[in-house]
């Protein structure tokens, strides 16, 4: 686990929008998602899931269902609403733009300067 | 709509807590399984797997409570929480939760008692439709004067152009015989147009209308109020029609006023109202033609809509100064102004807004100090809960959170209080409004507690929660939690001067200055109740008759007079028997102009003086006992055949002839151009009422100013009761059916000092509740210090300190912030003073035995507050206190 980066604040949001815009999940399967999807690099306490969940559902970007999982559990699934993915939209354009800047600044060399 | 939303969203989920809490916790039980789940099946047992499960995901508690926060479930509901825990807070210390809510309650009773009388008497105007536009003319004459004589009125009407109509109305007295006996009974005579000028419509049967009018004594109808109604016939519908005599004259019925029409003046509520029209066929006479005589009360009107209150004096000035033109020896110039009619228009309009306001301002002083007596309480009540506010703070509890704790506590605290008080101040309302101040005038104070009075005290109680709460927030914010644990919550020894000594000093200036106000105030009353009048009322009997409800007119009235006099003469013990037509100080006075000897052109503006009038008997001055300073006083001799004479006072001889030697002998001028020589010079009395300044007066021989008015003065040291007894059975001897009152000069006089009275009352009332106060803040502040520093104060002890100086240790700061606070109270107050010896009469600050009184009163209070923290301080012992901590 010790290679494993720790995630800058306000970017969990991200991430749980787009684990779900690949298809409806339940909390664990979020957690699953996003480890695969960040090849295993970023480290999520499980529990501090749940209060972005509930507050991306209170601001419209997340509807919920109750289901039945692969496990034949009962499970609550996520999936994006039109305002989440237009969301979603907007800040992976952001944050590619601030990452291509901050890899930019990092990246220059003196004589660039 | 955002707020409006999330509040939806919040309240929402308010009630769907249980639902959302069961929701949360399932989810999160879901997600513990699936990761067991995955567990077991890379190998571990089921327990093993539950267990590391649960272990990964961390603290389940704060997840869930900070995903119930992210769904919006927790302000209000942390709210209710808030009032749960302030309300469990409070009652583990009633004591305190005693104190704060007894204090806010009287503080904000006292506040809304004084609001509801502003809100009755000023805000509110007469219980008639559009009532926002309805003006009373007032003539600036010596003194705002509302009332006209009727041909003037009869010209304003018909000439201006700025009013819808305007009506007239006098207050009198009558007695009315429904058949069985006639009793005395108080009437509004009122123009035919009363009734529709107030546009209002009978309860039962019908008004008169100014149709009906023509000419003296042509609408022999009666409209009765509803309350007389109600009282003295029993409601009957039938009354409609019905005959009545009234100063035995037969008038009918016609109608019964709405209920909650009371007449146009708040505190005089009449019990029918008559035409003025008919007044010769009541009264027995009648001024209908007279322009001088202004006996017509009170005129009113609306104003026509688009017609600024500035236009419509213009109007009525230059009809005054048209009548000015027209009739010069009736009317001088006239100038005019509008006020509101409820109250007598600016007459007692002024001095009680002027008051009422000045008392408002008290008790808004009074709020002050129970707010900052509270905000101390509540300071010190954070400093003792400071160990269990820093807990709180380490185990991560926010300190907008804890904020919200404590002004919660202190809104709680606060709308207790101000419910108490609102429920104290209703009673008191309605207690005041049956009360009546003046024995035998149906005269009530109408005040009611409204909704504006409601929402009054709520705010108050809201503002004043919030006030105080705020007292202990930077203490709050400040408390570092680590020190406050470590050292005990006690060995902080602070600054020299806290917020908190502050606000004590501050609450005692505003006691100081309450008691001060109170004070002076007593002092006025009492100066007032002993000052000269003129007159002596103790040991004088009044007995007012009517000669005129009788019978007597004419001729008759003189004869019976003398008989009267002579008669009451005869009873043991009585020393002087006087008649005069209005006694000094009663409720009405005559007004007369008069002129130099020299002035022949008798135009009001040539006027040397306006007097107060008076007609008497020979042997008034005797009875009232008033010294004559100067030459003689009257003998039954001086009557209508013999030279017209007076005895005037010190003031009227000073005004007309520069002096009292150089007035006796003299002559002036009536009105009429009637000479009149001066006999005699009294000193000077109070006539209108007790605040008056010097007025020039003139008394004349009832034989040569002939009066159906009556008061007997009877001088007797014999006691009332029996000496009433005496009177009645004479009088009864004379004319059995003559109507009469008796009482003593001193009860008549309740009347004329009702003012001084009630404000006495409530200045008194209102520094006692400064007093309370003040006793419970140093009270407060000493006990606390005395705890607080036990530990210290054991040392002095050990150490040898003597009781002196124990006591300057633990009281020390109490005494002198006691000591500042009441010398800034004081000098507030003398400057104050100056303020309310306007409304009190002869209210001075400066007077030493006030002064005195009030700082031997701060003095005492000081002691009463420090007494027992004192006694503690004194009784600690070291041993006990060294081997506890």
């Amino acid at each position: 686990m010790g290679d494993q980066a720790q995630l800058l604040p306000g970017t969990l949001d991200l991430l749980i929008l787009r684990a779900v815009s690949l298809g409806p999940l339940h909390g664990y399967g979020i957690l699953l998602r996003i480890a695969q999807i960040s090849g295993n690099a970023l480290l999520i306490e499980q529990g501090a899931l749940y209060p972005g969940l509930f507050r991306l559902v209170r601001q419209g970007l997340l509807k919920t269902n109750w289901g039945t999982s692969e496990n034949n559990r009962r499970a609550k699934f996520y999936e994006l609403t039109t305002a989440g993915r237009k969301r979603l939209r907007e800040e992976t354009a952001n944050w590619n733009r601030l990452a291509t800047a901050i890899g930019a600044a990092l990246g220059a060399q003196p004589e660039e300067v | 709509m955002k707020f409006l939303d999330s509040l939806r969203f919040r309240i929402a989920s308010l009630f769907r807590r249980s639902e959302l809490d069961t929701d949360i916790e399932e989810e999160l039980r879901s997600h513990m399984q699936h990761r067991a789940d995955d567990l077991e099946r890379a190998g571990l047992p089921r327990w093993k797997a539950e267990r590391q499960a649960r272990l990964e995901f961390g603290g389940p508690a704060k997840f869930r409570e900070q995903t119930r926060e992210a769904a919006g479930g927790t302000f209000i509901e942390s709210i209710f929480q808030d009032l749960r825990f302030a309300a469990r807070m409070l009652r583990k210390s009633p004591g305190f939760a005693a104190i704060t809510v007894i204090t806010l309650g009287l503080a904000i009773g006292a506040n809304a008692v004084v609001f509801g009388l502003l809100n009755s008497l000023i805000l509110r105007p007469l219980n008639v439709p559009d009532s926002q536009s309805l003006y009373a003319p007032e003539r600036k004459a010596s003194f705002l004067d509302p009332s006209q004589s009727y041909p003037d009125y009869l010209d304003l009407r018909a000439r201006n152009r700025s009013f819808d109509g305007l009506a007239g109305f006098t207050v009198g007295f009558a007695s009315l015989d429904a058949g069985d006996s006639p009793s005395t009974s108080w009437m509004y005579e009122v123009t035919g147009n009363y009734f529709d000028e107030l546009r209002i419509q009978p309860y039962l049967g019908s008004f008169f209308h100014a149709s009906d009018e023509h000419g003296p004594d042509s609408v022999p109808y009666v409209v009765l109020t509803y309350a007389y109604w109600h009282s003295h016939f029993q409601d009957d519908r039938n009354v409609v029609g019905r005959t009545i005599q009234l100063n035995k004259h037969p008038f009918t019925i016609l109608g019964v006023a709405p209920p909650g029409f009371h007449g146009t003046l708040l505190i005089f509520s009449p019990d029918y109202f008559v035409p003025m029209i008919d007044a010769r066929l009541i009264d027995g006479n009648s001024f209908l033609d007279s322009r001088q005589t202004r006996w017509v009360f009170m005129t009113f009107g609306h104003l026509k809509p688009g017609v600024t209150k500035a236009q419509a004096i213009d109007d009525l000035n230059s009809i005054g100064s048209y009548l000015g033109k027209t009739y010069p020896k009736d009317d001088d110039k006239m100038s005019f102004t509008l006020a509101r009619p409820s109250l007598y228009g600016d007459y007692l309009g002024r001095p009680f807004t002027a008051f009422l306001t000045a008392l408002m301002l008290l008790a808004g002083l009074i709020l002050l100090a129970a707010c900052a007596n509270l905000g101390s309480l509540f300071a010190a009540r954070a400093t003792d809960r400071s160990r269990e506010l820093a807990m709180r703070i380490a185990l991560g509890s926010s300190p907008a959170r804890m904020l919200r704790q404590l002004f919660t506590e202190a809104v709680l605290v606060a709308l207790i209080g101000g419910a108490l008080g609102l429920w104290g101040s209703v009673n008191l309302l309605q207690t005041l409004s049956v009360w009546r101040p003046v024995p035998g005038v149906t005269s009530t104070i109408p005040v009611t507690a409204d909704a504006n009075v409601y929402i009054a005290a709520l705010v108050l109680a809201l503002a004043s929660g919030f006030l105080f709460g705020a007292v202990p927030v930077r203490q709050v914010l400040r408390g570092n939690p680590y020190e406050v644990i470590k050292s005990g919550g006690s060995a902080q020894v602070g600054r020299r001067i806290s917020a908190r000594d502050i606000l004590l000093g501050v609450q005692v200036a505003i006691c100081a200055l309450l008691v001060t106000c109170s004070m002076v105030a007593v002092r006025g009353l009492l100066r007032t109740m002993h000052s000269n009048f003129g007159f002596e009322p103790r040991n004088a009997m009044m007995v007012n008759d009517y000669l005129n409800l009788g019978g007597y007119t004419g001729d008759k009235v003189p004869a019976m007079q003398r008989r009267m006099i002579d008669a009451l003469q005869t009873i043991p013990g009585v020393t002087a028997v006087g008649m005069i037509d209005q006694p000094p100080l009663n409720e009405g006075w005559n007004s007369f102009i008069v002129y130099d000897d020299r002035t022949a052109d008798l135009t009001p503006a040539n006027a040397a003086a306006e007097v107060v009038g008076y007609s008497m008997s020979p042997d008034y001055f005797q009875a009232a006992a008033t010294p004559l300073l100067a030459g003689r006083t009257f003998n039954w001799n001086d009557d209508a055949n013999s030279t017209r004479v007076a005895v005037v006072n010190n003031e009227f001889a000073r005004r007309i002839f520069g002096s009292a030697a150089k007035a006796i002998g003299g002559y002036y001028k009536m009105q009429d151009g009637t000479r009149i020589q001066i006999v005699g010079i009294v000193p000077d009395g109070k006539y209108t009422n007790v605040t008056e300044d010097p007025h020039p007066a003139m008394f004349r021989p009832i034989l040569q100013a002939p009066s159906g008015d009556n008061w007997l003065v009877i001088r007797s040291t014999t006691d009332p009761q029996s000496l009433a007894t005496a009177i009645k059975s004479k009088l009864r001897g004379l004319d059995s059916g003559l109507p009469f009152l008796i009482e003593t000069w001193d009860q008549k006089l309740t009347t004329a000092l009702l003012g001084s009275r009630i404000a006495t009352a409530s200045l008194g009332v209102l520094g006692v509740l400064g007093s309370l106060l003040s006793v419970t803040g140093i009270f407060g502040l000493s006990a606390y210090t005395v705890s607080k520093r036990k530990r210290e104060l054991g040392i002095r002890i050990a150490l040898g300190a003597q009781r002196r100086e124990l006591l300057e240790a633990a009281l020390g700061k109490a005494i002198r912030l006691l000591a500042w606070g009441s010398v800034a109270g004081l000098v507030i107050g003398i400057l104050a003073g100056r303020a309310l010896s306007f409304i009190i009469y002869r209210a001075t600050p400066l007077d030493p035995l006030a002064l005195a009184a009030v700082i031997v009163a701060m003095a005492l209070l000081g002691l009463l507050g420090t007494w027992i923290p004192a006694q503690r301080a004194l009784g600690l012992d070291p041993l006990t206190l060294l081997r506890e901590e």
